[in-house]
């Protein structure tokens, strides 16, 4: 079992395993910044995935040194560098998305006094 | 200038959205008047750019961002299609934004700028989603646009904020399933780029990764389209936010994803199967939308709450329309598209401006209003009819070349079901006209006769004069643009 396992996949069940965490939090937990975190996991685990696609092994940075650019250049000696570039684009997203979750949920706080979601929506109904 | 009309769609209102807040720091009037002024020339660009697609033969204008040719390069795409709902963003994002002026004005003055800010962000994300070719910048636009309407819907007050951050939740969720679904198609190709890629998976003859990602990608675009059962971040988001950004957001945004939804299952994912079971699973969950929708927003008492549910049950058309594949339910699905933007903008704005003036929103509220804000009344009439699908309206044509479509597919239970949230429309419309022209209003002394300031006036009155113009005219609509719109595998 554990021979078959190379690096690239226990990459991907990293992946699995944490999107399903996060949504589970989502779903499961009651206290809205705990969903946030939650939600955060979900999006690393799509961003752990993006990584684990662009794995070569034995591969290294890819950067070309001008001395080499004479030769033809082997494409498996280098790291796929085009889904590290769209998840510097999905982090970004991720952080102004916790930003405005936080701000909500601060202005929730003041208003309401609570982030739980049963107490909340006992508020709510009053 | 001309020849980069699909970048300065979108750049035009992005740019503006970055000097607005700082104007506005120094005269609110200065800071939305340049919104306006933004929003017309992005109607003009938008119309210019259509009508020059419309002209060509083949209907297609590439333009590569940057000079960098495709597919390493990100691609803009306007056809009939993407150019058409381009339009219709530019149009109603001017028409709330005018509305806009006078809202603003009376509930936060200072804050002008901030709004504008937001809301151009808004539409410059729902512009870029349609404009397009590639399917990662989609996914880029598509949280800008949240981003932006997370913002603007939570100005709504403090319900708002709640029933935004749920909104919020759920629509990370989506993002993330689109995002992963796209890098399937990733590892599958190795290219993001819309037509690239529709060419490339037919080689790599990956049926079950390819199932997984089409899957995903369905899944989050669905969500974001409100798409039964995915809808339940819908009603309460609609129902707390302000007037202006409801009337847009609920007039467009759903739309722009069930274009995304149609865009990458037509015309990127044409020959998959896995696209086939896609659509014959929106087919059901479309038909189920039509009859929960129509059927809860017969419960519900308040009116803008009511309209949100019967937006569930119109998302179910439009993703019926597309399911069925033959281009009579296409044509009758982009029509709803166009119509259900008009009618529903102009209902939420009416019903918005009767809750600014006289702080009602209940059912029973709006007895007798009708008297006091006569052209307001007139113009949620007039809509309500189109939703009703009476003709001489243009509801009534779209609904009838779907349920032509779904005649011809021998989809019955759709027939069904168009035929029976028609009558509910019936039911729930005409119970607020008859309080809003014959109710009476009891309040002692009885209240002035006074109508919503031009600002909010206008923009609802153009959307019920076009509603009307173009069921009376809806046949050149028809041939020279939605029939142009048809993917290559239909047409």
């Amino acid at each position: 079992m554990i021979d078959s396992l190379d690096a690239s996949t226990v990459q991907y069940l990293q992946a699995a395993a944490l999107l399903l965490v996060g949504l589970y939090g989502i779903i499961a937990r009651s206290h809205l910044l705990r969903k946030l975190m939650a939600m955060n996991i979900l999006q690393v685990a799509v961003i752990v995935f993006f990584i684990a696609l662009s794995t070569k092994f034995g591969a290294t940075v890819p950067v070309v040194p001008a001395a080499a650019t004479a030769g033809p250049i082997d494409p498996a000696a280098y790291v796929n560098p085009l889904p590290h570039a769209l998840m510097l684009t999905a982090i970004v997203v991720s952080v102004s998305t916790t930003g405005v979750a936080l701000a909500l949920l601060i202005r929730i706080r003041r208003r309401f006094g609570t982030l739980n979601e049963p107490a909340l929506l006992d508020r709510l109904r009053e | 200038m001309s020849e980069h009309l699909p970048i300065l769609i979108v750049v035009v209102p992005l740019s503006a959205a970055l000097v607005v807040p700082l104007l506005g720091r120094r005269s609110s009037t200065a800071a939305h008047a340049v919104t306006l002024a933004t929003l017309a020339a992005t109607l003009v660009a938008a119309s210019v750019a259509l009508t020059r697609v419309l002209r060509t033969a083949d209907g297609v204008w590439q333009y590569e961002l940057g000079g960098w040719a495709p597919p390493w390069g990100i691609e803009y795409v306007l056809d009939p299609l993407s150019g058409g709902m381009s339009v219709l963003v530019a149009s109603l994002a001017l028409a709330a934004a005018i509305y806009a002026g006078p809202y603003l004005r009376t509930s936060g003055p200072d804050r002008i700028g901030l709004f504008d800010s937001l809301y151009l962000l808004l539409v410059a994300g729902l512009l870029g989603i349609v404009a397009t070719g590639d399917l990662f910048n989609l996914y880029v636009f598509l949280e800008i646009s949240s981003i932006a309407a997370y913002a603007l819907l939570a100005t709504g007050g403090d319900r708002a904020a709640v029933a935004t951050f749920r909104y919020l939740l759920v629509g990370t969720v989506a993002a993330s399933c689109y995002l992963l679904g796209i890098g399937y198609l990733y590892a599958l190709t190795g290219t993001l780029n819309m037509t690239d890629l529709s060419a490339r998976l037919a080689a790599a003859d990956q049926p079950t990764a390819t199932a997984v990602g089409v899957g995903l990608i369905v899944i989050g675009l669905a969500i974001k389209a409100a798409v039964f059962p995915f809808h339940g971040w819908l009603p309460d988001a609609y129902t707390y936010a302000p007037p202006p950004v409801t009337g847009f957001v609920a007039a467009v945004m759903t739309k722009v994803s069930a274009y995304a939804l149609y865009r990458v299952l037509y015309f990127v994912l044409g020959a998959e199967p896995a696209a086939a079971s896609a659509l014959v699973f929106l087919g059901w969950a479309g038909v189920a939308a039509i009859v929960a929708g129509s059927w809860l927003a017969l419960a519900q008492s308040d009116v803008r709450r009511m309209l949100a549910y019967s937006s569930v049950g119109q998302m179910g058309y439009i993703i019926f329309g597309f399911s069925l594949g033959s281009p009579i339910a296409i044509v009758g699905a982009l029509f709803h598209v166009l119509n259900h933007a008009l009618m529903k903008g102009c209902l939420f704005l009416v019903t918005g401006g009767i809750r600014w003036r006289t702080g009602l929103s209940s059912v029973a509220g709006f007895a007798g209003v009708g008297r006091r804000l006569p052209l307001s009344a007139t113009a949620f009439a007039v809509a309500a009819v189109s939703m009703v699908g009476l003709p001489p309206t243009a509801g009534f044509f779209s609904k009838w070349y779907l349920l032509l479509g779904a005649f011809e597919a021998e989809a019955w239970l759709g027939v069904a079901a168009l035929v029976g949230s028609s009558w509910l429309s019936a039911i729930y419309f005409f119970r607020v006209l008859e309080r809003l022209f014959l109710g009476a209003d009891e309040s002692r002394p009885a209240p002035e006769r006074r109508d919503l300031p031009f600002g909010m006036l206008a923009p609802a009155l153009v959307l019920a004069l076009v509603v009307l113009l173009l069921g009376l005219f809806h046949q050149p609509v028809v041939t020279h643009l939605l029939e142009r719109a048809l993917p290559p595998t239909v047409s």
